[in-house]
């Protein structure tokens, strides 16, 4: 069998997590993986450690304690400007041997996923990618990650027996982010890695990253589904009255009606919103575990039997283009008498 | 010079709105689904299709899975690539990451020679785009995931790419080789041509590689080269909802919407 460079009777009781920061601040998916984290290991005698890298490291360390952290691994280097997978490979690889974490988890973001599938190799050992939970057993140390994304709402639960670390990459918005008491005790420990220019692998040219849109914020989502046939306008138009979003399902996405960003589910974005309605919307699970966490949710499809009637608050069985209309005029008329 | 040798990965996924769920089991009847070319598959090959419109290169086809997956993935002949490699054994099967990445690492070294490595977004069937990053450690090679173009230096030593990005993008310049995955949708995959057709559905010869054709450690293949293992399969809870249905004309089914929906104004 394939074995890990240290395997479970080396492995420390430590869950490390791996902080993500952008402007002196980290990211949500990180904040949410300190909150599982403690979560996960609370009133065991389990550690839980963060790891973060860049030029300057402090604020977000600090916010990391904040946070509830106890600790935190800091590697400051003045190439470390910005994320580059091969050199932010070399460092944490360097710390993982060094503190043999059990677990080592991060986000499923872009820089988390190719940092991710370059130390599993490294490492030797098991990755479990795009989670949407994860459970730790305090006795034995086995992590069990949860994936979706096999149809039907079926969940598969997976674990790496015999490889340490354990890693996985969960999808970003699946954890909240919790309230918890800063720890006074906390530490920041810096560890130097001796890197150089040579260990970059890219040259960055050019970056540009605006507003981020972030539709797991949005307290009102108004989505779309194939149902729509392309026809945002009115979508637009209802989540501008009240003040939301507009998200979709994969097929108006991958037929070009509408942003990426704004898809919403297994393989988009997880929301937590007060309100979501669905338009033309059938129901796959796919879509529905996006919209899982919201309070209310609301169902307009033109087909009786649809799977979104059963996964709603208020359904509504009618033609999505004429119902949409009607609902924003009677919404304006609703507001020009409540402020008359 | 040699010919510019690009590699696109590919592999063949049942289609999502066939795979069935057995309630009781959970056990997931992928037999009875059609089968189709990973979607973002098609948008890698597509980039190599266009890098080859432009320059003298070589498209060849990586793909490892069963037999099955020939006869699926010689739409990439006849959609322009040149070579089809497929590496088939049962013992690759079961692989995980792990032993996905290393075995097409393994492959990629036999074919020798290869200038660019480009991997579609994510499997449709397990959605996680950690091969690409996989392959590119065991081999050494630099990656850009997520690229949305490419330009080739003049020497061809060199690429740049251009990634999309939460919010934006980059541009990325690597060394070659050097391995790449492209994101989904960010080109119009071709159709097949008609005068390669006959060419790739029948005559074209397909190199087929079993676990003694490529150099590969036997611990490190299939169900025994990958770490993890499924303990269980479940059923996701789902929040228990009202489900009421509104019912009346249209005028009133709008009153209704407007008075759930009027309290959750998030502006003013
Ligand atoms: C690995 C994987 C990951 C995936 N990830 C995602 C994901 O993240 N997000 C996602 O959304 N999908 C995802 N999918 C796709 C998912 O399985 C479904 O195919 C998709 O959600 C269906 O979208 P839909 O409901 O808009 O379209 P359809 O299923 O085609 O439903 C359209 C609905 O519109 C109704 N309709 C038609 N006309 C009207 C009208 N005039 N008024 C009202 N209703 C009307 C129809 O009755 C029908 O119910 C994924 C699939 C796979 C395999
Ligand atoms: N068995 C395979 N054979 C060839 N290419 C693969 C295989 N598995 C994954 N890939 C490539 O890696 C990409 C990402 O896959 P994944 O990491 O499984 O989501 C796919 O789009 C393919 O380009």
């Amino acid at each position: 069998m394939a074995v890990s460079l240290y395997g479970p009777e080396d492995a420390r009781q430590t869950v490390c997590v791996y902080l993500e920061h952008n402007a002196g601040r980290l990211e949500d998916v990180s904040l949410g993986l300190i909150s599982k984290a403690l979560e996960l290991t609370s009133g065991s005698d389990w550690r839980v450690c963060g790891l973060i890298l860049g030029d300057d490291t402090r604020k977000p360390a600090q916010e990391a304690l904040a946070r509830g952290l106890g600790e935190v691994i800091s590697i400051q280097h003045e190439i470390m400007t910005r994320f580059d997978v091969s050199a932010f490979t070399r460092a944490c690889f360097e710390v993982i041997l060094q503190e043999k974490p059990a677990v080592f988890i991060l986000g499923a973001t872009p820089d988390g996923r190719d940092l991710a599938g370059r130390l599993a190799v490294r490492l030797r050992t098991g990755l479990n990618a795009d989670c949407t939970d994860l459970r730790l057993n305090l006795e034995t140390g086995q992590l069990i990650s949860e994936v979706s994304g096999f149809g039907g709402g079926v969940i598969a639960l997976l674990e790496s027996p015999a490889h340490r670390p354990q890693m996985s990459t969960v999808r970003p918005g699946v954890f909240e982010q919790q309230f918890v008491r800063p720890v006074k005790s906390g530490v920041i420990r810096q560890i130097d890695v001796s890197l150089s220019r040579s260990d970059l692998q890219s040259e960055l040219l050019e970056r540009s990253v605006g507003e981020r849109l972030d539709l797991s914020k949005s307290q009102v989502l108004i989505c779309g589904g194939r149902g729509m046939h392309g026809e945002f306008v009115q979508l637009n138009a209802l989540a501008e009255q009240l003040g939301g979003e507009v998200g979709a399902t994969r097929p108006p996405v991958d037929e070009g009606y509408i942003e990426r960003e704004r898809q919403i589910g297994q393989t988009g974005v997880v929301c937590r919103p007060k309100l979501a309605v669905t338009c033309g919307i059938s129901g796959a699970f796919h879509f529905v575990v996006g919209i899982q966490e919201a309070d209310t949710v609301v169902a307009i499809n033109i087909d009786p039997q649809a799977e979104i009637f059963n996964y709603c608050d208020y359904g509504v069985v009618a033609d999505a283009h004429q119902v949409i209309p009607a609902l924003i005029e009677a919404l304006a008329r609703e507001s020009h008498s409540s402020h008359a | 010079m040699h010919e510019f040798h690009i590699v696109v990965c590919m592999k063949v996924v049942p289609k999502a709105e066939e795979i069935r769920v057995d309630p009781e089991s959970l056990l997931l009847d992928r037999e009875n689904a059609r089968s189709e070319i990973n979607p973002p598959d098609m948008n890698a090959i597509e980039h190599a299709l266009r890098i080859k419109d432009q320059c003298r290169a070589r498209v060849s086809i990586l793909s490892m899975g069963p037999p099955l997956f020939e006869s699926i993935l010689r739409v990439g002949l006849a959609m322009g690539a040149d070579d089809f490699y497929l590496l088939s054994d049962r013992a690759f099967a079961g692989a995980d990451t792990l032993a996905t990445t290393y075995t097409l690492a393994r492959g990629i070294d036999k074919i020798g020679d290869v200038d660019l490595v480009i991997c579609g977004e994510e499997s449709a069937d397990g959605a996680t785009g950690q091969v690409p990053a996989g392959i590119a450690e065991w081999l050494g090679w630099p990656q850009v995931t997520l690229a949305t173009e490419f330009q080739l230096s003049d020497d061809y030593t060199v690429c740049t790419a251009r990634r999309e990005i939460p919010g934006g993008y980059e541009v990325h310049r690597v060394k070659l080789p050097a391995v790449f995955s492209v994101k989904t949708a960010s080109n119009e995959p071709r159709f097949m041509d008609f005068d390669r057709k006959p060419w790739a559905m029948e005559e074209a010869g397909v190199i087929v590689w079993s676990r003694s054709d490529i150099e590969v450690e036997d611990d490190l293949i299939g169900l025994k080269g990958s770490p993890t293992i499924v303990s269980g399969l479940e059923q996701a809870e789902t929040r228990a909802r009202q489900q009421h249905m509104l019912e009346g004309d249209p005028e009133s089914i709008a009153a209704q919407l407007a008075e759930i929906l009027a309290p959750f104004h998030t502006r003013n």
